[in-house]
Protein backbone atom coordinates (compact mmCIF):
# COMPACT_ATOMS: atom_id res chain seq x y z
CA UNK A 1 0.00 0.00 0.00
CA UNK A 2 1.00 3.59 -0.27
CA UNK A 3 2.71 5.64 2.38
CA UNK A 4 1.17 5.46 5.83
CA UNK A 5 -1.36 2.72 5.02
CA UNK A 6 -1.66 0.17 7.80
CA UNK A 7 -0.01 -3.21 7.32
CA UNK A 8 -1.51 -6.51 8.42
CA UNK A 9 0.56 -8.45 10.96
CA UNK A 10 0.46 -12.13 10.05
CA UNK A 11 1.95 -15.46 10.94
CA UNK A 12 2.71 -18.14 8.36
CA UNK A 13 0.17 -20.89 9.06
CA UNK A 14 1.10 -23.34 6.33
CA UNK A 15 3.71 -23.89 3.63
CA UNK A 16 2.91 -26.49 0.98
CA UNK A 17 5.41 -27.59 -1.63
CA UNK A 18 3.32 -28.29 -4.72
CA UNK A 19 6.21 -29.17 -6.99
CA UNK A 20 9.93 -28.37 -7.19
CA UNK A 21 9.18 -24.82 -8.36
CA UNK A 22 6.01 -23.74 -6.58
CA UNK A 23 5.14 -23.35 -2.92
CA UNK A 24 1.86 -22.21 -1.44
CA UNK A 25 1.80 -20.05 1.70
CA UNK A 26 -1.11 -19.37 4.02
CA UNK A 27 -1.09 -16.31 6.30
CA UNK A 28 -3.36 -15.74 9.28
CA UNK A 29 -3.60 -12.58 11.36
CA UNK A 30 -1.88 -12.32 14.69
CA UNK A 31 -4.14 -9.55 16.02
CA UNK A 32 -7.29 -11.68 16.05
CA UNK A 33 -9.17 -9.47 13.58
CA UNK A 34 -10.75 -10.88 10.41
CA UNK A 35 -8.80 -10.57 7.17
CA UNK A 36 -10.34 -8.07 4.77
CA UNK A 37 -12.36 -9.63 1.98
CA UNK A 38 -11.16 -8.85 -1.53
CA UNK A 39 -12.17 -9.25 -5.16
CA UNK A 40 -10.72 -11.88 -7.49
CA UNK A 41 -7.50 -10.68 -9.11
CA UNK A 42 -6.30 -8.72 -6.07
CA UNK A 43 -2.73 -8.96 -4.79
CA UNK A 44 -0.90 -8.26 -1.56
CA UNK A 45 2.63 -6.99 -1.06
CA UNK A 46 4.60 -9.34 1.21
CA UNK A 47 7.39 -7.76 3.24
CA UNK A 48 10.52 -9.80 3.83
CA UNK A 49 13.53 -9.09 5.97
CA UNK A 50 16.28 -10.85 4.06
CA UNK A 51 19.32 -10.44 6.30
CA UNK A 52 18.80 -6.70 6.60
CA UNK A 53 17.60 -6.20 3.02
CA UNK A 54 13.92 -5.32 2.94
CA UNK A 55 12.14 -7.05 0.08
CA UNK A 56 8.55 -6.26 -0.85
CA UNK A 57 7.07 -8.43 -3.56
CA UNK A 58 3.50 -8.42 -4.92
CA UNK A 59 1.72 -11.78 -5.07
CA UNK A 60 -1.81 -12.49 -6.33
CA UNK A 61 -4.23 -13.79 -3.73
CA UNK A 62 -5.61 -17.20 -4.61
CA UNK A 63 -7.77 -18.01 -1.60
CA UNK A 64 -11.54 -17.60 -1.48
CA UNK A 65 -12.19 -13.82 -1.61
CA UNK A 66 -14.86 -14.16 1.08
CA UNK A 67 -12.66 -16.20 3.47
CA UNK A 68 -11.70 -13.88 6.32
CA UNK A 69 -9.68 -16.53 8.18
CA UNK A 70 -6.55 -16.18 6.05
CA UNK A 71 -4.83 -15.28 2.79
CA UNK A 72 -3.11 -17.73 0.42
CA UNK A 73 -0.52 -17.05 -2.26
CA UNK A 74 1.62 -19.25 -4.49
CA UNK A 75 5.23 -18.38 -5.21
CA UNK A 76 7.23 -19.68 -8.13
CA UNK A 77 10.94 -19.88 -7.38
CA UNK A 78 13.01 -17.70 -9.70
CA UNK A 79 16.67 -18.73 -9.33
CA UNK A 80 17.82 -15.86 -11.55
CA UNK A 81 15.69 -13.24 -9.79
CA UNK A 82 16.71 -10.70 -7.19
CA UNK A 83 15.98 -12.98 -4.28
CA UNK A 84 12.40 -12.41 -3.10
CA UNK A 85 11.03 -15.72 -4.33
CA UNK A 86 14.17 -17.54 -3.15
CA UNK A 87 13.69 -16.02 0.29
CA UNK A 88 10.07 -17.18 0.35
CA UNK A 89 11.14 -20.70 -0.70
CA UNK A 90 14.22 -21.08 1.49
CA UNK A 91 13.49 -19.13 4.65
CA UNK A 92 9.76 -18.79 5.20
CA UNK A 93 8.52 -21.49 7.58
CA UNK A 94 5.25 -22.09 9.42
CA UNK A 95 5.08 -20.02 12.60
CA UNK A 96 7.12 -17.12 11.21
CA UNK A 97 5.82 -13.60 11.83
CA UNK A 98 5.59 -11.36 8.75
CA UNK A 99 3.76 -8.30 7.45
CA UNK A 100 1.55 -8.05 4.40
CA UNK A 101 -0.30 -5.12 2.81
CA UNK A 102 -4.04 -4.82 2.42
CA UNK A 103 -5.31 -6.33 -0.85
CA UNK A 104 -5.21 -4.12 -3.95
CA UNK A 105 -6.87 -5.10 -7.20
CA UNK A 106 -5.39 -4.04 -10.53
CA UNK A 107 -6.88 -7.03 -12.34
CA UNK A 108 -10.54 -7.07 -11.35
CA UNK A 109 -13.36 -8.79 -13.19
CA UNK A 110 -15.74 -6.62 -15.16
CA UNK A 111 -18.96 -8.01 -13.73
CA UNK A 112 -21.06 -6.38 -16.45
CA UNK A 113 -19.73 -9.05 -18.83
CA UNK A 114 -21.98 -11.90 -19.96
CA UNK A 115 -19.08 -14.33 -19.92
CA UNK A 116 -15.46 -14.35 -18.76
CA UNK A 117 -12.74 -15.97 -20.87
CA UNK A 118 -9.70 -16.60 -18.64
CA UNK A 119 -6.30 -17.39 -20.17
CA UNK A 120 -3.43 -18.34 -17.85
CA UNK A 121 0.19 -19.23 -18.44
CA UNK A 122 2.22 -20.96 -15.72
CA UNK A 123 2.14 -19.24 -12.33
CA UNK A 124 -0.22 -16.66 -13.91
CA UNK A 125 -2.96 -19.07 -12.80
CA UNK A 126 -3.08 -17.68 -9.24
CA UNK A 127 -5.35 -14.61 -9.69
CA UNK A 128 -7.75 -16.77 -11.72
CA UNK A 129 -8.16 -19.23 -8.87
CA UNK A 130 -9.67 -16.45 -6.72
CA UNK A 131 -11.61 -15.05 -9.68
CA UNK A 132 -13.18 -18.43 -10.45
CA UNK A 133 -14.24 -18.82 -6.84
CA UNK A 134 -15.87 -15.40 -7.02
CA UNK A 135 -17.55 -16.16 -10.37
CA UNK A 136 -18.83 -19.46 -9.00
CA UNK A 137 -20.33 -17.67 -5.96
CA UNK A 138 -22.02 -15.20 -8.32
CA UNK A 139 -23.16 -17.86 -10.79
CA UNK A 140 -21.47 -16.12 -13.74
CA UNK A 141 -20.30 -17.92 -16.89
CA UNK A 142 -16.59 -18.50 -17.41
CA UNK A 143 -14.08 -20.80 -19.02
CA UNK A 144 -10.40 -21.19 -18.20
CA UNK A 145 -7.62 -22.03 -20.63
CA UNK A 146 -4.47 -22.82 -18.66
CA UNK A 147 -1.18 -23.44 -20.39
CA UNK A 148 1.64 -24.96 -18.38
CA UNK A 149 4.99 -26.57 -19.13
CA UNK A 150 4.28 -30.14 -17.99
CA UNK A 151 1.85 -32.14 -15.84
CA UNK A 152 4.49 -32.10 -13.05
CA UNK A 153 4.47 -28.29 -13.00
CA UNK A 154 0.73 -27.88 -13.53
CA UNK A 155 0.25 -27.05 -9.88
CA UNK A 156 -3.49 -26.59 -9.77
CA UNK A 157 -4.58 -28.29 -12.99
CA UNK A 158 -6.14 -31.44 -11.49
CA UNK A 159 -7.74 -29.57 -8.63
CA UNK A 160 -9.35 -27.00 -10.93
CA UNK A 161 -10.45 -29.68 -13.36
CA UNK A 162 -12.21 -31.61 -10.62
CA UNK A 163 -13.80 -28.46 -9.22
CA UNK A 164 -15.01 -26.89 -12.47
CA UNK A 165 -15.15 -29.81 -14.94
CA UNK A 166 -15.30 -28.96 -18.62
CA UNK A 167 -15.07 -25.25 -17.95
CA UNK A 168 -11.34 -25.84 -17.39
CA UNK A 169 -9.02 -26.63 -20.31
CA UNK A 170 -5.38 -27.57 -19.69
CA UNK A 171 -2.57 -27.41 -22.27
CA UNK A 172 0.84 -29.02 -21.63
CA UNK A 173 3.77 -27.53 -23.56
CA UNK A 174 5.79 -30.75 -23.33
CA UNK A 175 2.95 -32.62 -25.02
CA UNK A 176 2.78 -29.93 -27.72
CA UNK A 177 -0.67 -28.75 -26.64
CA UNK A 178 -1.35 -25.19 -27.72
CA UNK A 179 -4.17 -22.89 -26.68
CA UNK A 180 -6.33 -22.71 -29.86
CA UNK A 181 -6.48 -18.94 -29.55
CA UNK A 182 -7.87 -18.12 -32.99
CA UNK A 183 -10.85 -20.46 -32.53
CA UNK A 184 -11.41 -19.25 -28.99
CA UNK A 185 -11.55 -15.63 -30.09
CA UNK A 186 -13.82 -16.52 -32.99
CA UNK A 187 -16.58 -18.24 -31.08
CA UNK A 188 -17.23 -16.10 -27.99
CA UNK A 189 -20.72 -14.67 -27.47
CA UNK A 190 -21.08 -10.89 -27.57
CA UNK A 191 -20.43 -9.45 -24.11
CA UNK A 192 -17.48 -11.73 -23.33
CA UNK A 193 -14.50 -10.15 -21.54
CA UNK A 194 -11.04 -11.67 -21.86
CA UNK A 195 -8.44 -11.83 -19.06
CA UNK A 196 -4.85 -12.96 -19.50
CA UNK A 197 -2.06 -13.43 -16.96
CA UNK A 198 1.25 -15.13 -17.66
CA UNK A 199 4.61 -14.51 -19.31
CA UNK A 200 5.14 -11.29 -21.26
CA UNK A 201 5.18 -13.01 -24.67
CA UNK A 202 1.91 -14.77 -23.99
CA UNK A 203 0.15 -11.60 -22.89
CA UNK A 204 1.31 -9.78 -26.04
CA UNK A 205 0.19 -12.71 -28.22
CA UNK A 206 -3.27 -12.91 -26.66
CA UNK A 207 -3.97 -9.17 -26.58
CA UNK A 208 -2.57 -8.63 -30.09
CA UNK A 209 -4.63 -11.49 -31.55
CA UNK A 210 -7.80 -10.32 -29.80
CA UNK A 211 -7.48 -6.74 -31.04
CA UNK A 212 -6.79 -7.98 -34.57
CA UNK A 213 -9.95 -10.09 -34.33
CA UNK A 214 -11.97 -6.96 -33.53
CA UNK A 215 -12.17 -7.18 -29.73
CA UNK A 216 -12.31 -3.68 -28.27
CA UNK A 217 -9.51 -2.90 -25.74
CA UNK A 218 -12.16 -2.17 -23.09
CA UNK A 219 -13.05 -5.89 -23.12
CA UNK A 220 -9.43 -7.02 -22.67
CA UNK A 221 -7.69 -7.26 -19.29
CA UNK A 222 -4.18 -8.34 -18.41
CA UNK A 223 -1.75 -8.37 -15.53
CA UNK A 224 1.96 -8.82 -15.48
CA UNK A 225 4.07 -7.90 -12.48
CA UNK A 226 7.57 -6.95 -13.45
CA UNK A 227 10.38 -7.77 -11.11
CA UNK A 228 12.64 -4.73 -10.85
CA UNK A 229 15.47 -5.53 -13.27
CA UNK A 230 19.03 -5.56 -12.06
CA UNK A 231 21.60 -3.24 -13.65
CA UNK A 232 24.48 -0.90 -12.93
CA UNK A 233 24.61 1.16 -9.77
CA UNK A 234 23.59 4.80 -10.30
CA UNK A 235 23.29 8.01 -8.34
CA UNK A 236 20.07 10.02 -7.94
CA UNK A 237 19.47 13.41 -6.37
CA UNK A 238 16.20 13.62 -4.44
CA UNK A 239 15.25 17.30 -4.70
CA UNK A 240 12.44 17.44 -2.12
CA UNK A 241 14.35 15.46 0.53
CA UNK A 242 17.70 17.16 -0.27
CA UNK A 243 19.52 13.84 -0.43
CA UNK A 244 21.75 12.12 -2.95
CA UNK A 245 21.51 8.35 -2.92
CA UNK A 246 23.17 5.48 -4.74
CA UNK A 247 20.98 2.72 -6.15
CA UNK A 248 22.76 -0.63 -5.94
CA UNK A 249 22.89 -3.07 -8.89
CA UNK A 250 20.25 -5.41 -7.41
CA UNK A 251 18.22 -2.65 -5.79
CA UNK A 252 15.35 -0.65 -7.29
CA UNK A 253 15.26 3.14 -7.06
CA UNK A 254 12.19 2.82 -4.85
CA UNK A 255 13.99 0.44 -2.49
CA UNK A 256 17.03 2.74 -2.37
CA UNK A 257 14.81 5.70 -1.42
CA UNK A 258 13.14 3.62 1.30
CA UNK A 259 16.54 2.51 2.60
CA UNK A 260 17.52 6.19 2.83
CA UNK A 261 14.43 6.90 4.94
CA UNK A 262 12.45 8.66 2.20
CA UNK A 263 8.74 7.92 2.33
CA UNK A 264 7.91 7.40 -1.34
CA UNK A 265 4.45 6.32 -2.56
CA UNK A 266 3.95 2.88 -4.07
CA UNK A 267 1.29 0.25 -4.56
CA UNK A 268 2.15 -2.67 -6.84
CA UNK A 269 5.98 -2.34 -6.95
CA UNK A 270 5.81 -3.94 -10.38
CA UNK A 271 5.43 -1.12 -12.91
CA UNK A 272 1.70 -1.63 -13.36
CA UNK A 273 -0.32 0.68 -11.14
CA UNK A 274 1.16 4.17 -11.57
CA UNK A 275 1.21 5.07 -7.90
CA UNK A 276 4.95 5.80 -7.67
CA UNK A 277 5.07 8.11 -10.74
CA UNK A 278 7.64 10.82 -10.03
CA UNK A 279 8.56 14.05 -11.86
CA UNK A 280 12.07 14.32 -13.22
CA UNK A 281 13.68 17.75 -12.69
CA UNK A 282 16.87 17.09 -14.59
CA UNK A 283 18.15 14.21 -16.65
CA UNK A 284 21.65 14.25 -18.15
CA UNK A 285 21.72 10.71 -19.45
CA UNK A 286 18.97 8.27 -20.17
CA UNK A 287 16.25 6.61 -18.14
CA UNK A 288 15.63 2.89 -18.67
CA UNK A 289 11.84 2.93 -18.55
CA UNK A 290 10.80 -0.60 -17.57
CA UNK A 291 7.18 0.12 -16.59
CA UNK A 292 3.79 -0.54 -18.22
CA UNK A 293 2.45 2.80 -16.98
CA UNK A 294 3.95 5.79 -18.79
CA UNK A 295 2.94 6.48 -22.38
CA UNK A 296 5.61 6.16 -25.10
CA UNK A 297 5.60 9.99 -25.36
CA UNK A 298 6.16 10.40 -21.62
CA UNK A 299 8.97 7.86 -21.73
CA UNK A 300 10.64 9.63 -24.64
CA UNK A 301 10.42 13.03 -22.95
CA UNK A 302 12.26 11.81 -19.81
CA UNK A 303 10.11 14.03 -17.60
CA UNK A 304 8.68 11.18 -15.49
CA UNK A 305 10.07 8.04 -13.92
CA UNK A 306 8.54 5.00 -12.19
CA UNK A 307 11.03 4.29 -9.36
CA UNK A 308 9.70 0.78 -8.68
CA UNK A 309 11.16 -0.72 -11.86
CA UNK A 310 13.03 1.93 -13.86
CA UNK A 311 16.75 2.71 -13.80
CA UNK A 312 19.13 5.39 -15.06
CA UNK A 313 22.53 5.68 -16.62
CA UNK A 314 24.33 8.93 -17.28
CA UNK A 315 25.72 11.91 -15.41
CA UNK A 316 22.89 13.43 -13.37
CA UNK A 317 19.32 12.51 -12.47
CA UNK A 318 17.31 14.85 -10.20
CA UNK A 319 13.80 13.75 -9.24
CA UNK A 320 11.01 15.42 -7.28
CA UNK A 321 10.98 13.27 -4.15
CA UNK B 1 -25.20 16.65 -44.93
CA UNK B 2 -23.55 18.46 -42.06
CA UNK B 3 -22.43 17.33 -38.69
CA UNK B 4 -24.54 18.88 -36.00
CA UNK B 5 -22.88 21.14 -33.47
CA UNK B 6 -23.79 20.35 -29.89
CA UNK B 7 -23.49 23.53 -27.90
CA UNK B 8 -21.91 23.91 -24.49
CA UNK B 9 -20.04 21.51 -22.31
CA UNK B 10 -21.99 19.03 -20.28
CA UNK B 11 -20.17 16.45 -18.22
CA UNK B 12 -22.92 13.86 -18.32
CA UNK B 13 -23.40 13.91 -22.10
CA UNK B 14 -21.42 11.24 -23.97
CA UNK B 15 -18.78 12.56 -26.36
CA UNK B 16 -19.67 11.60 -29.92
CA UNK B 17 -16.98 10.94 -32.49
CA UNK B 18 -16.66 10.22 -36.18
CA UNK B 19 -17.29 6.70 -37.47
CA UNK B 20 -14.15 4.89 -38.59
CA UNK B 21 -14.08 1.46 -40.23
CA UNK B 22 -12.47 -1.05 -37.86
CA UNK B 23 -11.50 -4.64 -38.59
CA UNK B 24 -14.01 -7.14 -37.32
CA UNK B 25 -15.83 -10.31 -38.18
CA UNK B 26 -19.12 -8.45 -38.82
CA UNK B 27 -20.46 -4.91 -38.72
CA UNK B 28 -23.72 -3.69 -37.22
CA UNK B 29 -24.87 -0.16 -37.99
CA UNK B 30 -27.90 1.49 -36.40
CA UNK B 31 -28.80 4.92 -37.80
CA UNK B 32 -31.66 7.37 -38.01
CA UNK B 33 -32.41 10.45 -40.16
CA UNK B 34 -29.28 12.35 -41.21
CA UNK B 35 -27.16 9.53 -39.76
CA UNK B 36 -27.48 7.92 -43.20
CA UNK B 37 -24.89 10.46 -44.38
CA UNK B 38 -22.43 9.33 -41.72
CA UNK B 39 -22.90 5.71 -42.84
CA UNK B 40 -22.19 6.67 -46.46
CA UNK B 41 -19.07 8.53 -45.28
CA UNK B 42 -18.00 5.52 -43.18
CA UNK B 43 -18.20 3.22 -46.19
CA UNK B 44 -16.29 5.77 -48.29
CA UNK B 45 -13.54 5.81 -45.62
CA UNK B 46 -13.24 2.02 -45.90
CA UNK B 47 -11.90 2.57 -49.44
CA UNK B 48 -11.00 -0.63 -51.21
CA UNK B 49 -11.94 -2.73 -48.18
CA UNK B 50 -15.55 -1.47 -48.48
CA UNK B 51 -16.91 -4.42 -50.52
CA UNK B 52 -15.54 -6.94 -47.99
CA UNK B 53 -16.93 -4.86 -45.14
CA UNK B 54 -20.36 -4.45 -46.75
CA UNK B 55 -20.59 -8.19 -47.37
CA UNK B 56 -20.65 -8.59 -43.57
CA UNK B 57 -22.65 -5.48 -42.69
CA UNK B 58 -26.15 -5.28 -41.24
CA UNK B 59 -27.79 -1.84 -41.31
CA UNK B 60 -30.87 -0.97 -39.26
CA UNK B 61 -32.30 2.40 -40.21
CA UNK B 62 -35.26 4.55 -39.23
CA UNK B 63 -36.35 8.07 -40.24
CA UNK B 64 -35.25 10.92 -37.98
CA UNK B 65 -37.60 12.82 -35.65
CA UNK B 66 -37.68 15.64 -38.23
CA UNK B 67 -38.92 13.22 -40.88
CA UNK B 68 -35.62 12.87 -42.78
CA UNK B 69 -35.66 9.49 -44.51
CA UNK B 70 -32.53 8.71 -46.53
CA UNK B 71 -32.97 4.94 -46.58
CA UNK B 72 -32.54 4.81 -50.37
CA UNK B 73 -28.93 6.04 -50.01
CA UNK B 74 -28.23 3.16 -47.62
CA UNK B 75 -29.95 0.55 -49.76
CA UNK B 76 -27.71 1.68 -52.64
CA UNK B 77 -24.60 0.75 -50.63
CA UNK B 78 -25.28 -2.94 -51.13
CA UNK B 79 -24.80 -4.16 -47.56
CA UNK B 80 -25.58 -7.81 -46.74
CA UNK B 81 -28.69 -6.59 -44.91
CA UNK B 82 -30.36 -3.18 -44.87
CA UNK B 83 -33.57 -2.95 -42.89
CA UNK B 84 -35.83 0.05 -42.42
CA UNK B 85 -38.13 0.39 -39.43
CA UNK B 86 -40.65 3.02 -38.39
CA UNK B 87 -38.87 4.06 -35.18
CA UNK B 88 -36.66 2.73 -32.38
CA UNK B 89 -39.37 0.77 -30.62
CA UNK B 90 -39.96 -1.25 -33.78
CA UNK B 91 -36.20 -1.61 -34.42
CA UNK B 92 -35.43 -2.78 -30.90
CA UNK B 93 -36.61 -6.41 -31.10
CA UNK B 94 -34.46 -6.89 -34.21
CA UNK B 95 -31.45 -5.22 -32.58
CA UNK B 96 -31.79 -7.38 -29.46
CA UNK B 97 -32.00 -10.53 -31.56
CA UNK B 98 -28.90 -9.52 -33.53
CA UNK B 99 -26.96 -8.74 -30.33
CA UNK B 100 -28.09 -12.00 -28.74
CA UNK B 101 -26.83 -14.05 -31.68
CA UNK B 102 -23.60 -12.08 -32.25
CA UNK B 103 -20.03 -13.02 -31.36
CA UNK B 104 -17.11 -10.98 -30.11
CA UNK B 105 -15.38 -9.28 -32.99
CA UNK B 106 -18.63 -7.62 -34.10
CA UNK B 107 -18.10 -3.89 -34.71
CA UNK B 108 -21.02 -1.70 -33.70
CA UNK B 109 -21.63 1.78 -35.09
CA UNK B 110 -24.53 4.12 -34.32
CA UNK B 111 -25.20 7.52 -35.80
CA UNK B 112 -27.95 10.11 -36.00
CA UNK B 113 -29.81 11.69 -33.12
CA UNK B 114 -28.81 11.52 -29.49
CA UNK B 115 -32.04 9.73 -28.56
CA UNK B 116 -31.29 6.90 -30.98
CA UNK B 117 -27.61 6.56 -30.07
CA UNK B 118 -28.38 6.62 -26.34
CA UNK B 119 -30.86 3.79 -26.67
CA UNK B 120 -28.49 1.74 -28.82
CA UNK B 121 -25.68 2.26 -26.27
CA UNK B 122 -28.01 1.27 -23.45
CA UNK B 123 -29.08 -1.94 -25.22
CA UNK B 124 -25.50 -2.81 -26.20
CA UNK B 125 -24.33 -2.31 -22.59
CA UNK B 126 -27.12 -4.60 -21.50
CA UNK B 127 -25.63 -7.19 -23.87
CA UNK B 128 -22.37 -6.98 -21.88
CA UNK B 129 -20.21 -4.70 -24.04
CA UNK B 130 -18.72 -1.50 -22.58
CA UNK B 131 -20.08 1.72 -24.10
CA UNK B 132 -16.58 2.59 -25.36
CA UNK B 133 -16.74 -0.42 -27.68
CA UNK B 134 -19.47 1.30 -29.72
CA UNK B 135 -18.61 4.04 -32.20
CA UNK B 136 -20.96 7.02 -32.35
CA UNK B 137 -21.41 10.06 -34.58
CA UNK B 138 -24.02 12.75 -34.04
CA UNK B 139 -25.95 13.91 -37.10
CA UNK B 140 -29.21 15.72 -37.58
CA UNK B 141 -31.75 16.88 -35.05
CA UNK B 142 -30.83 17.90 -31.49
CA UNK B 143 -34.28 17.22 -30.00
CA UNK B 144 -34.08 15.53 -26.64
CA UNK B 145 -35.46 12.39 -25.06
CA UNK B 146 -36.51 13.45 -21.54
CA UNK B 147 -37.59 11.52 -18.48
CA UNK B 148 -40.03 13.21 -16.11
CA UNK B 149 -38.49 12.77 -12.65
CA UNK B 150 -42.00 12.80 -11.14
CA UNK B 151 -43.95 10.19 -13.10
CA UNK B 152 -40.86 8.55 -14.76
CA UNK B 153 -42.58 8.72 -18.15
CA UNK B 154 -40.37 9.46 -21.13
CA UNK B 155 -41.25 12.10 -23.70
CA UNK B 156 -39.52 11.74 -27.05
CA UNK B 157 -38.41 14.54 -29.36
CA UNK B 158 -38.66 17.44 -26.92
CA UNK B 159 -38.07 20.75 -28.73
CA UNK B 160 -38.90 23.37 -26.14
CA UNK B 161 -37.90 24.22 -22.62
CA UNK B 162 -40.05 24.09 -20.59
CA UNK B 163 -42.37 21.49 -22.07
CA UNK B 164 -45.35 19.54 -20.87
CA UNK B 165 -44.82 15.92 -19.83
CA UNK B 166 -46.65 13.68 -22.29
CA UNK B 167 -47.56 11.31 -19.44
CA UNK B 168 -48.55 13.30 -16.35
CA UNK B 169 -48.97 16.77 -17.85
CA UNK B 170 -46.57 18.60 -15.50
CA UNK B 171 -44.60 21.49 -16.97
CA UNK B 172 -40.96 20.38 -16.99
CA UNK B 173 -37.66 22.24 -17.12
CA UNK B 174 -35.12 20.29 -19.25
CA UNK B 175 -31.93 19.94 -17.26
CA UNK B 176 -28.51 19.50 -18.91
CA UNK B 177 -28.27 16.23 -17.04
CA UNK B 178 -28.07 13.08 -19.12
CA UNK B 179 -28.53 9.51 -17.88
CA UNK B 180 -26.85 6.75 -19.87
CA UNK B 181 -28.87 4.15 -18.03
CA UNK B 182 -32.13 5.73 -19.19
CA UNK B 183 -30.74 7.25 -22.39
CA UNK B 184 -32.63 10.42 -21.46
CA UNK B 185 -32.28 13.90 -20.00
CA UNK B 186 -33.90 14.81 -16.73
CA UNK B 187 -37.08 16.90 -16.69
CA UNK B 188 -38.08 18.65 -13.43
CA UNK B 189 -41.35 20.42 -12.62
CA UNK B 190 -40.81 24.15 -13.22
CA UNK B 191 -43.84 25.54 -11.34
CA UNK B 192 -43.81 23.39 -8.22
CA UNK B 193 -43.49 26.38 -5.84
CA UNK B 194 -45.84 28.72 -7.71
CA UNK B 195 -48.33 26.52 -9.57
CA UNK B 196 -49.37 28.06 -12.85
CA UNK B 197 -46.37 30.35 -13.18
CA UNK B 198 -44.82 28.69 -16.20
CA UNK B 199 -42.31 30.73 -18.21
CA UNK B 200 -42.93 30.79 -21.96
CA UNK B 201 -41.53 27.81 -23.83
CA UNK B 202 -38.36 28.53 -25.82
CA UNK B 203 -37.31 26.34 -28.72
CA UNK B 204 -33.90 25.16 -27.52
CA UNK B 205 -33.61 21.91 -29.45
CA UNK B 206 -34.12 21.60 -33.20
Amino acid sequence: MSVGAPKIPVVVAEVVELNPLIKRFRFVRTDGKPMPTFSGGAHIVVEMDDNGTRRMNPYSLMSDPTDTSGFEISVRRDDAGRGGSLYMHNHVRPGMAMQVSHPVNLFGLDLRAKKHLLIAGGIGITPFIAQMTQLEHLGHRFELHYSVRSPELGAYADDLKSRYGDRVHIYYDNQKHMIPLAELLEGQPLGTHLYVCGPKGMIAWVLGSAEAAGWHPSTLHSEEFLAPPVGHAFEVELAASRKTITVGPAQSLLEAMEAAGVDAPYLCRGGACGQCETDVHRCDGSIEHNDHWLTPEQKASNTKIMPCVSRFHGATLVIDR
Amino acid sequence: MTNSVLEGTMRSRPVYGVLEPRPGKAHLIVADGEGAGAVVDLVARAGETAPAMLARTHIIYMPGPNGTDAFESLKALGAAQAFRTHDYSTAQPRLKKVLGDAHMGLQIYTTGTEGLMGQVLRDVMEAGLPAQAVQTEHRGSTVRRVQCVHCKGITENVRTDPFQCSHCGLHLFVRDHYSRRLAAYQGVNIDAEDPGEVPPAVERFK
